[in-house]
């Protein structure tokens, strides 16, 4: 075919900047796995040093799983909490419906970062929260309430990623046969009834979605348990990015970061067996 | 419980998750005219000083500019190479298609700690220094499967019949592409380019290991934030940020609506050029009708 050498104008630059950019620095990050050392040719020697640290010390292993539980337990409340917006969206906002969704949407589009330093302003000791239990004679003194804790962390992770994960939500919502929710109450099915036998099933690809869009990016984060974590909030993401940052130890740095990648994969992998993703990606 | 009692208190949540999204949005800005120095109640009187400060910040002005620019051409690149890249996805099948879409996306899984933690260790084993460039090629990396996820959409509804027709009627490849295609997916082309911009200038986790001597906005931010007396001026430009992107979405959205009523229009006089009818099932091409006729010679022909 004539246009064939096109695919390859048209491929090329993506199959650079890919392999270049992205592809040759996740080859360099595992090659440093087996380096001694950080800096100079003088480190450039084949090592297990690094796995043996690793692999000896359950205190990463232990941390990994405590990331994986702060991830999913935001994810879940995140769910829980978006779930009623979602649905008001679909079912009863009406003519507001795409206001209501920019509501939702627009803190989304604010700066993350001072998204989560808001938060300081609300849990702190002269914050929000503090003034308002005051008020109410709850506590006599102000202290910084929740803040420099994991639950800190998991406040802030479901305020930001909240409407992130109302959308998929409202989309599979939206894509409800209306006609199967009259039939349901056709047939003598009450509200809730309803709501459980079909409308809750039908929309669980969409939950589904939006689990993933929070867990996977939660999973490797760093910035909030920075700002609000204390040494108890303390992600796996923090260790990997203070080998870099101020220990400077990347081989082992890169070894934890090989280890929450392959994570990651292959939770995406059992996630995408168990929901069968690609069955209604294109649906 | 009856529908209406449901409703209302779905309603009455509704309103509930409203307030708790604004809650801190709005914290900030009402700090940002307190007098007092401290981010604590209780607040201590109202002042405009933090803002003529930040007026009087120049390295804060500086980042802020230094944002822009990167998230305009590092976005720039990113919808120019994914939107070569959906065309080459959509409109060919050749072996290795699915593997190459794959790595496309993976960047999307990849936490930003790690890509941002092998990009540094990448650029220090090619001895390249840390500057606005190389946050600028991380960037394009984070963007990349989006672009083509938006423009791949977009082309999957469009015919394909449609760039045939043209190349039937003497179009150079190039030239169908240029005429036909670029036309029809400018509105996709556009939002890829509004996300681009947007998720880099707000990048922080990624930008915080490739940055160098010059910041970003948000890693002046974070900078800032170590020292309690400078915390004012931080707020007062959160609130600067907070009602920009505000308007910003605003309007973006103001336009998009304005396009969905145009773009229905758009596409028949576009595709009614070259004879094809998206409203009319059946075939699309439908010889021996004044409408190929008047297809045979291309809009703005030669």
């Amino acid at each position: 075919m004539r246009q064939r050498r096109w695919l390859i104008v048209l491929m090329s630059p993506l199959a650079l900047w890919l392999g270049l950019l992205f592809l040759a620095p996740l080859a360099t990050m595992v090659v440093f796995t087996f380096r001694a050392g950080s800096f100079g040719p003088e480190h450039d020697v084949f090592t297990l040093e690094n796995y043996r640290t690793f692999f000896g010390n359950p205190v990463y292993g232990r941390l990994l799983l405590s990331s994986a539980w702060i991830s999913f337990v935001a994810s879940v409340l995140s769910i829980l909490l978006a779930y009623p917006l979602a649905y008001y969206l679909a079912f009863q906002a009406g003519a507001h419906r795409l206001t209501l969704l920019l509501v939702i949407i627009v803190p989304a589009w604010i700066s993350f970062l001072l998204r989560v330093f808001a938060w300081k302003l609300i849990l702190g000791s002269g914050g929000l929260l503090n003034i308002v239990l005051m008020a109410a004679g709850l506590v006599d003194e102000p202290a910084p309430i929740l803040l420099y804790s994991r639950s800190a962390v998991i406040v802030a992770l479901v305020y930001s990623y909240m409407p992130f994960v109302a959308l998929p939500i409202f989309v599979a919502l939206q894509r409800i046969d209306r006609s199967l929710i009259e039939a349901a109450s056709d047939l003598g099915g009450t509200g809730w009834q309803t709501f459980r036998d079909v409308i809750l099933p039908l929309s669980m690809p969409g939950v589904a979605a939006a689990f993933f869009l929070i867990f996977i990016p939660t999973l490797g984060e760093y910035v909030t348990p920075l700002l609000l974590g204390g040494t108890d909030g303390l992600m796996f993401g923090n260790v990997i990015q203070s080998q870099f940052a101020r220990a400077l130890n990347w081989p082992l740095g890169s070894l934890m970061s090989l280890a929450v990648l392959l994570f990651t994969l292959a939770l995406l992998a059992v996630f995408v067996r168990l929901t069968r993703l690609e069955d209604w990606v294109q649906g | 419980m009856t529908a209406r009692a449901w409703r209302s208190l779905n309603l009455f949540y509704v309103t509930v998750a409203a307030v708790f999204l604004y809650v801190p949005l709005f914290l900030l800005i009402v700090f940002s005219f307190n007098d007092g120095g401290t981010l604590a109640f209780p607040l201590s009187g109202f002042t405009l000083k933090w803002y003529r400060e930040l007026w009087d910040t120049p390295e804060l002005l500086r980042a802020a500019w230094n944002s822009v620019l990167l998230g305009a051409i590092s976005s720039v690149v990113a919808t120019v190479i994914g939107a070569m890249a959906a065309v080459g996805l959509m409109r060919f099948r050749f072996a290795g298609r699915n593997l190459l879409i794959m790595a496309a996306m993976l960047p999307l899984v990849v936490p930003s700690v790690v890509l941002g933690v092998t990009m540094l260790m990448g650029f220090a084993q090619i001895n390249l220094p840390l500057s606005l460039w190389t946050v600028g090629m991380g960037h394009v990396v984070i963007n990349l499967p989006v672009v083509i996820l938006i423009v791949m959409a977009r082309l999957s509804g469009l015919d394909a019949n449609l760039e045939e027709a043209a190349m039937d009627l003497g179009a150079t490849y190039l030239g169908a592409q240029w005429r036909v295609t670029l036309p029809l997916t400018l509105p996709a082309l556009f939002a890829a380019f509004l996300t681009s911009f947007t998720t880099s200038f707000d990048e922080f986790a990624l930008t915080f290991f490739l940055v160098g001597s010059e910041p970003t906005l948000p890693t002046y931010l974070y900078s800032q934030l170590r020292f309690p007396t400078r915390l004012p001026i931080v707020v007062a430009m959160a609130s600067v940020v907070i009602v920009g992107s505000f308007l910003t979405v605003v309007f973006t959205e103001w336009l998009r609506r304005r396009g969905e009523t145009q773009k229905a229009n758009r596409v028949d006089s576009l595709a009614g050029d070259f004879a094809v009818d998206e409203r009319r099932p059946g075939p699309a091409m439908r010889p021996n009708t004044p409408a190929l006729e008047r297809g045979s010679t291309p809009r703005g022909g030669k």
